[in-house]
């Protein structure tokens, strides 16, 4: 791999021992990629915390927070000094909400050491954004703006509807990438690996946030890691529908970055989104596709009597929890039911100040931050069916907690949650 | 006759993705590999409800598979295999992704790809591999049928 004059500087240890493990993790990473070269990025959506209990006796262990930096995020074995970040950096979702720990199951212990790395994390730089969309709130890539960022669904979020350069990146990466302002020059961050690979033909309208969840999940069962571009999109799709499309490609395939014809940036035409490229399939989605792709993500549910209504994956927007308070006001959540709303820490502020969040609380629901039911394993005790309007969460929670999944629209979800019964198909 | 079991050697070249020599039982699967929800790191074992592997052990094995897929918390999970000294001790794969480069980087066993055979369709789970990756050769040993 080419290195700069300045990455070289790096490597051999000029700005501090840290820098220089985070370049040679970097250049043992591109070389294994087989990329070229580095790319300056002063964009990094990363995990620096500490928050399992392994990492709580690693610490004790070999020498506090420095020595899980050294460790988890550069792969260093050898404990530095870590420094401040010098690119952007943002934190991304936990492993559980620190603010709810009797619903998270966590020991004072573990809130209280993750209070302490969270401090560390933010006295070197790094934002405390805790979501799995940073780009909701304040971290919003332009075109052509190389990131370094992880969380599947963020990352073909920025790729496709904000034409921002990222691969899917990993915690050791993201680390490396804060503290140099480099990741390897491959895959996303080149021109050709961008053009569209398949083409999906719409037969019908695609509007709800649902029906988004449905062709996204569809699509990525279909076209798995390549780039699907899509022709014949009406009504054109806003954050949330966006958001929730490219998280149900991204876990039912591994789809980083798609098309939209006339819609996301680098596809103002078809041409443009296929450049040199040729379609190698071509596929119809119509209302067959819709049926068997609904049924396929309900195959999970059979019981109807709803234990848990979980909604906000990828994190909700301020629109979507204005659009469940108008659904749930004057309402109460079931006495065999539970609602929960996870969002990012900045949203919730805005919904404690807009009155949201008190009205979700006087229906007996909760507005949780920083994580999620799948992330934490933490669902309302005895959960056994959950009603979900994320396909992507619908794709992972029974697999992760064994339980089963009913998905359907938001309208859907918070009926269930206030009748305690999953009415819908 | 020779009671000696006659065995057949094999061996093939590739691209190294991280250098280092390692050897042991072959373990081969044609599925994609999950990382974060996909394997327990403490117990070596892949986890993925629907997986063919599922309940099997990959430590101190050579892995070999198509890539990985799933949350970009793929290396993470490896990363702390090795802690806990339940790492494969090599991996072959085809496909190149940044999860699979990222999580052999920090799982430290020797790792290449690019095979000029397709290693799924010569490998068989229980032959003994030994990657040379700072030579780039791989050498496969099976008792002969």
């Amino acid at each position: 791999m080419r290195l700069s004059d300045e990455e070289k500087a790096m490597r051999d240890g000029d700005q501090g021992a840290a820098v220089a493990k985070a370049m040679d993790l970097l250049i043992r990473y591109g070389e294994a990629l087989g990329a070229e070269s580095l790319v300056e990025t002063r964009n990094v959506c990363g995990t620096v915390t500490a928050t399992t209990p392994f990492m709580r006796d690693f610490a004790l262990a070999q020498g506090g927070l420095d020595a899980v930096f050294s460790e988890f995020n550069l792969d260093s074995a050898e404990v530095v000094q870590v420094p401040k970040v010098r690119a952007f950096s943002s934190h991304l979702q936990l492993g559980f909400d620190p603010h709810h720990p009797v619903e998270m199951g966590l020991s004072e212990q573990i809130v209280e050491f993750y209070k302490k790395s969270e401090a560390s994390a933010a006295k070197m730089g790094v934002q405390i954004l805790n979501t799995c969309t940073p780009y909701q709130v304040g971290n919003v890539p332009t075109r052509g703006e190389h990131c370094a960022w992880m969380e599947s669904s963020a990352v073909v979020y920025v790729n496709s509807a904000l034409g921002a350069r990222t691969n899917a990146e990993g915690r050791e990466s993201t680390s490396a990438a804060m503290l140099t302002c480099r990741i390897p020059n491959w895959g996303y961050h080149l021109d050709a690996p961008r053009l569209g690979t398949h083409a999906v033909e719409l037969d019908i309208e695609v509007d709800t946030v649902e029906d988004w969840g449905l062709l996204g999940y569809w699509i990525g069962d279909w076209v798995q890691d390549r780039v699907p571009v899509v022709r014949g999109v009406g009504r054109v799709p806003n954050l949330p529908k966006l958001k929730h499309f490219g998280a149900a490609a991204s876990s039912s395939g591994g789809v980083e970055m798609y098309h939209l014809v006339g819609v996301t940036p680098e596809a103002n035409s078809w041409e443009q989104a296929f450049g040199a490229n040729r379609p190698i399939e071509t596929r119809r989605y119509g209302a067959r596709e819709r049926a068997a792709t609904r049924a396929r993500i309900n195959a999970m549910g059979s019981d109807r009597e709803v234990d848990y209504v979980m909604l906000g994956c990828p994190h909700y927007t301020i629109e979507q929890i204005w659009e469940a308070t108008q659904l749930i006001e004057g309402r109460k959540v079931h006495a065999n039911s539970a609602l929960w709303i996870w969002t990012p820490r900045a949203i919730k502020a805005l919904a404690d100040r807009n009155g949201y969040t008190a009205i979700i609380e006087a229906a007996g629901g909760k507005i949780m931050t920083d994580s999620c039911s799948a992330m934490s394993r933490a669902v309302p005790p005895g959960t056994k069916v959950v009603a979900l309007d994320s396909a992507k969460q619908a794709h992972y929670l029974p697999a992760i907690l064994g339980v089963q999944a009913w998905f359907g629209s938001t309208a859907q979800c918070i009926d269930a949650a206030c009748s305690g019964r999953w009415s819908g198909a | 006759m020779n009671e000696r079991a006659k065995v057949e050697v094999i061996t093939i070249r590739g691209r190294t993705v991280v250098p280092g020599v390692a050897e042991g039982e072959a373990l081969v699967t044609r599925e994609r590999i999950s990382g974060w929800g996909g394997v327990d790191p403490r117990q070596g074992t892949i986890v993925e409800t629907r997986h063919e592997l599922r309940g099997q052990s990959f430590a101190g094995k050579v892995l070999v598979f198509p890539g990985a897929k799933g949350s970009s918390g793929w290396s993470a999970q490896f990363h702390v295999a090795r802690l806990m000294g339940t790492a494969p001790a090599a991996w072959l794969f085809n496909e190149m992704t940044t999860k699979i480069a990222l999580g052999a980087v920090v799982s430290h066993a020797p790792a290449m790809t690019d095979l000029e055979r397709d290693p799924l369709a010569l490998i068989r789970t229980g032959d003994w591999v030994r990657v040379d990756a700072d030579a780039g050769v791989v050498t496969i040993t099976r008792k002969a049928d």
